[in-house]
């Protein structure tokens, strides 16, 4: 277990430390003590590696995490694991706005509650919340599943593509071109093995499923003098 | 950008330690906002009326003021002298003559109350609070602010907090984009600003409303409904302060509570340093909801 304490190293010999291990290192696990809020923690990782990140952070921690498991104990700030590659990011606490953002792959696994824009425009992340989600969430999202075991705020799904958004709880309104639709077999199954990779205690059957009415998609001629 | 940082204290037995606690959770938000700095304070009511004054001249403007608003007031005014500003003892009933007797002098008011004290200045936070000794401040909560300056310039009169109202003040994070509007709409009714500042006529509609009677809650949550833009308010009153955040919410804002105290910051680095902060109750206040703590 190797050890990084950022009360006595600078945030970059931290990050610079983690950013040069190897595929092939055998230093597989690492605490980060003292995060004390600080900013772009552990971000930019690119090997299989396990940090634990012991309390919070703030803005923009794990980001473009790729292959990493990024554990925090704490809370996190706006945009954890923005634009994540690949890999896992843990977040024992809650996490602020736009988590998750632009992700392209990986599981971001959010134990407490995420708040306004969660997973804006992911494109290809799996994002599981165990608590609720904010406003806005998911807006532009094109990719990946967006699973929240609580509520969610306002305008869910907002000019979704194709991103799959699967909800517990009740939503507060849909977003411009977001609707309910059927949860299929293959739905299920991806949700079932989704809730066990995120250790969530759920069943797939309690979940709704929100996606893309695909009207945005095309020019709608009827439209014509709105322009 | 902008910093702001709020403490308020249940336990009382932490109230000589308000100034410090402040002082590092405001230095905690030098990068959000270095160019101004500003802290009210509240405590010590029941003993008369406090009026803070500033004045670029403090040596030229402080000498001799004690005397002179004494005889204009009909009554002792005692002038201790902090830097570039004064804080005023005085009689409640000799307010308005006292106030009269600066606006004489040209002496800047920045804020009046039973128990509010405002600091405010151009510069780094850890040089404002330096400059004002503010860590050795003691009192029942505060709220400061860190400046990143957007809608008007960089001056101690466009630094936060606003007054205007006795006892009550409002730090802001955002822009308001009808302040113009607004500042217009208030002055119709009598209410007038002495900045180009968006966030003093944010200041102004809530204590017009509160002098219309509405409760601090229903003026917050005017807020929502008649300023338009982006907007993480925290105001202060003499017996606690307030939160709320426009409902779009992309300024940020985070909260904790223990037994001892309510902390909010734009930042959870602000309360790195606050006492039993690691069991703390961590949250981010909801959009458009409006919370406050009172004594």
């Amino acid at each position: 277990m190797q050890s990084l304490d950022m009360a006595a190293m600078e945030l970059r010999e931290v990050n610079a430390t983690l950013q040069a291990q190897a595929e092939t290192t055998n230093q597989t696990q690492w605490v980060i003590e003292n995060p004390r809020g600080a900013h772009a923690v552990a971000v930019g990782l690119d090997a299989p590696i396990e940090v634990t990140v012991k309390g919070s952070t703030g803005y923009y921690c794990a980001g473009m995490n790729a292959q990493a498991r990024v554990h925090v104990t704490g809370s996190v700030g706006p945009g954890v694991a923005e634009n994540m590659m690949s890999g896992e990011v843990v977040i024992d606490g809650d996490a602020s706005q736009y988590a998750g953002a632009t992700g392209r792959g990986g599981l971001l696994n959010i134990k407490g509650n995420a708040s306004s824009r969660c997973g804006i425009s992911m494109k290809g992340i799996d994002i599981v919340v165990h608590g609720n989600i904010g406003h806005m969430s998911a807006f532009m999202a094109q990719k990946g599943n967006l699973v929240v075991l609580g509520d969610a705020g306002d305008a869910l799904g907002d000019s979704l593509y194709e991103a799959r958004l699967f909800v517990r709880g009740t939503v507060k309104s849909l977003g411009a071109d977001c609707i309910e639709k059927e949860m299929r077999p293959e739905h299920l199954e991806l949700l079932a093995d989704l809730l066990a990779r995120a250790g969530a205690d759920a069943k797939p059957e309690e979940f709704k499923r929100y996606g893309s009415a695909r009207n945005l998609y095309h020019f709608n001629i009827d439209h014509a003098d709105q322009y | 950008m902008c910093g702001i940082v709020g403490l308020f204290l249940k336990n009382d037995a932490m109230q000589p330690d308000l100034g410090a606690l402040l002082t590092g959770m405001l230095i905690k938000m030098t990068d959000r906002g270095p160019d101004s700095a500003g802290i009210a304070i509240y405590g010590g009511a029941g003993q008369g009326l406090k009026i803070t004054v500033q004045s670029d001249t403090p040596d030229v403007a402080f000498d001799g003021l004690a005397a002179a608003l004494s005889d204009a007031a009909g009554a002792e005014v005692t002038v201790d002298v902090v830097d570039t500003h004064a804080v005023l003892h005085l009689p409640l009933a000799a307010r308005d003559a006292a106030i009269a007797a600066l606006d004489a002098r040209a002496i800047r008011i920045m804020g009046v109350g039973e128990a509010m004290e405002i600091y405010k200045e151009v510069g780094l936070p850890r040089d404002v609070a330096a400059r004002f000794d503010l860590a050795k401040m003691g009192g029942t909560h505060g709220i400061g602010h860190t400046r990143m300056a957007t809608e008007s310039a960089v001056t101690t009169l466009g630094a936060h907090p606003f007054s205007t109202a006795d006892d009550q003040c409002l730090v802001h994070n955002g822009s308001l984009s009808n302040h113009n509007d607004m500042r217009r709409r208030l002055a119709k009714k009598g209410v007038f600003t002495k900045t180009e500042n968006d966030t003093e006529v944010g200041a102004a509609y809530i204590s017009s409303r509160i002098a219309e009677g509405a409760s601090l809650g229903e003026a917050l949550e005017g807020t929502l409904k008649d300023l338009d833009g982006f907007f993480t308010f925290v105001t202060g009153t003499r017996n606690g302060f307030g939160v709320v955040r426009d409902p779009v919410a992309c300024k940020p804002a985070v909260m904790a509570e223990t037994d001892d105290y309510v902390a909010f910051g734009s930042e959870y680095r602000a309360f790195a340093d606050l006492p039993g902060i690691d069991a703390a109750r961590v949250w981010e206040p909801e959009p458009a909801t409006v919370y406050f703590w009172e004594r």
